[in-house]
């Protein structure tokens, strides 16, 4: 998805069956490809592996193509709301005027590829430091903190009766797990003590309307243009609860990259985020509970890292990377102390 | 007692020698990864100067705060136990001020070129 994004080693996978049904799919998903070029896996995610290929022969120009699939074998964690719900809510979006992909095909056991769908590529940049950085997309940064209030708009006007089967998220069930989470690691953290006894405090009760929540909208997973938004990706930690729960995680700092007085990805004010989702048909924002979202987005990012953590610690990865990312929680502490004990100056 | 040079200095000319002689030998993945390894034993060499008086001032300040004694690691767990139950708050000036203090020692270790931090510490 990313032209920027490294192409890994094909490992674990038999390269030959695998490009062999990969051809017989396109072939029957695009009658006319003669061959498949250009075949690469795409960096980033763990969790799944998505591979760029052209369907060739099918016109006067090959058709670039993404399959995004689940490792054979692989077990989504419980909050994921698995491939093939992705695939759904993708339509769902780009039906709603959502920038997304068009999904093709979802993967049926036939298919012999797994679990996963087939989508469109589209062109852009997700890497969050060239969006904020690059003279491409200077004339368009001021302009995407409200071109991104429409696009959530129009998510959360996805009617709910038509969503897939999802989990229900509430601010208190989800502190709940996240105090477990905590807990579990056993180091004392008293910035994350005040931020839990914060939340827990304030957590919304009785949200005026639920909807589709996107649930990872920031910058990073958002493919950008110089035109603007092309794509909202990664929908595997989509549900359903309080929409503000969006606006808020967009704003929080990990996802500021350094930028840290443009609340919105780095990019954007909040006023232009509300006056998009305003104009867009999603009435007028909760400016406590975006902060709320936001506090509570630094937390969880927060005792993300303790899982991390725990996965060096345990053995299961000693790199580098992990051992030095785990040290990375102190930045969420000060970002909830800016947030919930900003110092008079 | 050791000989000198001590760990810090070690580490220091260590992490010198992988970033100026060693990283312009390297390209792609292994420059990435030398990076993060240089930016691991930079954080290992900040630890080892500024930990000492670091964890004294934590010590002191809890000590202050809770009203006894105890190792660093017994004091912070009575702090998170007070704070969960509600004994203290954000209301509390201290509790603020320990909080603030104890955070800028780690980030100065942590992450020194957080953005947020070199804020907050050129706001000090």
């Amino acid at each position: 998805m990313t032209p920027n994004s490294a192409p890994a080693a094909a490992a674990e996978t038999d390269t030959d069956d695998f490009e062999a049904a990969l051809l017989v799919l396109v072939r029957r998903v695009f009658p006319g490809t003669g061959a498949i070029g250009n075949l690469v896996r795409l960096s980033g995610g763990a969790s799944q592996e998505t591979w760029a290929f052209e369907a060739i022969g099918t016109s006067p120009s090959p058709l670039r193509m993404i399959l995004r699939r689940s490792p054979p074998g692989y077990t989504a964690p419980f909050r994921a709301a698995g491939i093939e719900t992705e695939a759904a809510l993708m339509q769902l979006a780009y039906q709603a005027g959502v920038p997304s992909p068009l999904v093709r095909h979802v993967l049926a056991p036939q298919d012999n590829l797994g679990r996963g769908f087939l989508m469109d590529c589209v062109e852009g940049e997700t890497i969050p430091r060239k969006i904020l950085r690059d003279d491409a997309f200077a004339s368009i940064r001021p302009k995407l903190a409200s071109q991104l209030g429409g696009v959530l708009a129009r998510i959360h006007a996805i009617d709910r009766t038509k969503l897939p089967k999802l989990r229900h998220v509430t601010a208190a069930s989800e502190l709940n797990e996240l105090k477990n989470a905590y807990k579990k690691d056993g180091q004392p953290r008293p910035v994350f003590d005040v931020a839990f006894r914060w939340l827990e405090e304030r957590a919304p009760q009785g949200v005026a309307h639920d909807t589709l929540v996107h649930g990872d909208f920031r910058n990073g997973n958002l493919m950008i243009g110089p035109d603007g938004v092309r794509a909202v990706l990664d929908w595997e930690l989509a549900h359903t609860g309080d929409p503000m729960e969006d606006l808020g995680w967009i704003c929080v700092n990990s996802w500021r990259f350094g930028h840290i007085d443009k609340p919105v990805g780095g990019f954007g004010e909040i006023a232009d985020l509300a006056e998009g989702y305003r104009v867009a048909g999603g009435g007028n924002v909760d400016l406590d509970r975006i902060k709320y979202w936001e506090t509570f987005g630094s937390l969880r990012w927060g005792v993300m890292c303790l899982g991390m953590l725990a996965r060096f610690t345990s053995g299961e990865d000693r790199s580098v990377e992990r051992a030095v990312i785990s040290r990375r929680a102190s930045e969420n502490e000060i970002d909830l102390l800016r947030l919930l004990a900003p110092r008079t100056r | 007692m050791q000989d000198s040079p001590q760990p810090q200095e070690i580490v220091a000319v260590v992490s010198a020698m992988l970033r100026d002689t060693i990283l312009p030998q390297l390209e792609g993945r292994a420059t990435f990864d030398l990076r993060v390894a240089i930016n691991a034993l930079e954080l290992v060499a900040r630890q080892l100067t500024h930990a000492d008086s670091s964890n004294a001032a934590e010590h002191a300040r809890l000590k202050a705060l809770l009203g006894k004694d105890g190792d660093l690691t017994a004091l912070n767990h009575a702090l998170s136990q007070m704070i969960e139950a509600g004994a203290l708050t954000l209301g509390n000036p201290e509790l603020c001020e320990h909080l603030w203090a104890t955070t800028m020692d780690k980030l100065k270790i942590d992450q020194p070129n957080y953005a947020a931090y070199i804020a907050e510490l050129k706001a000090e």
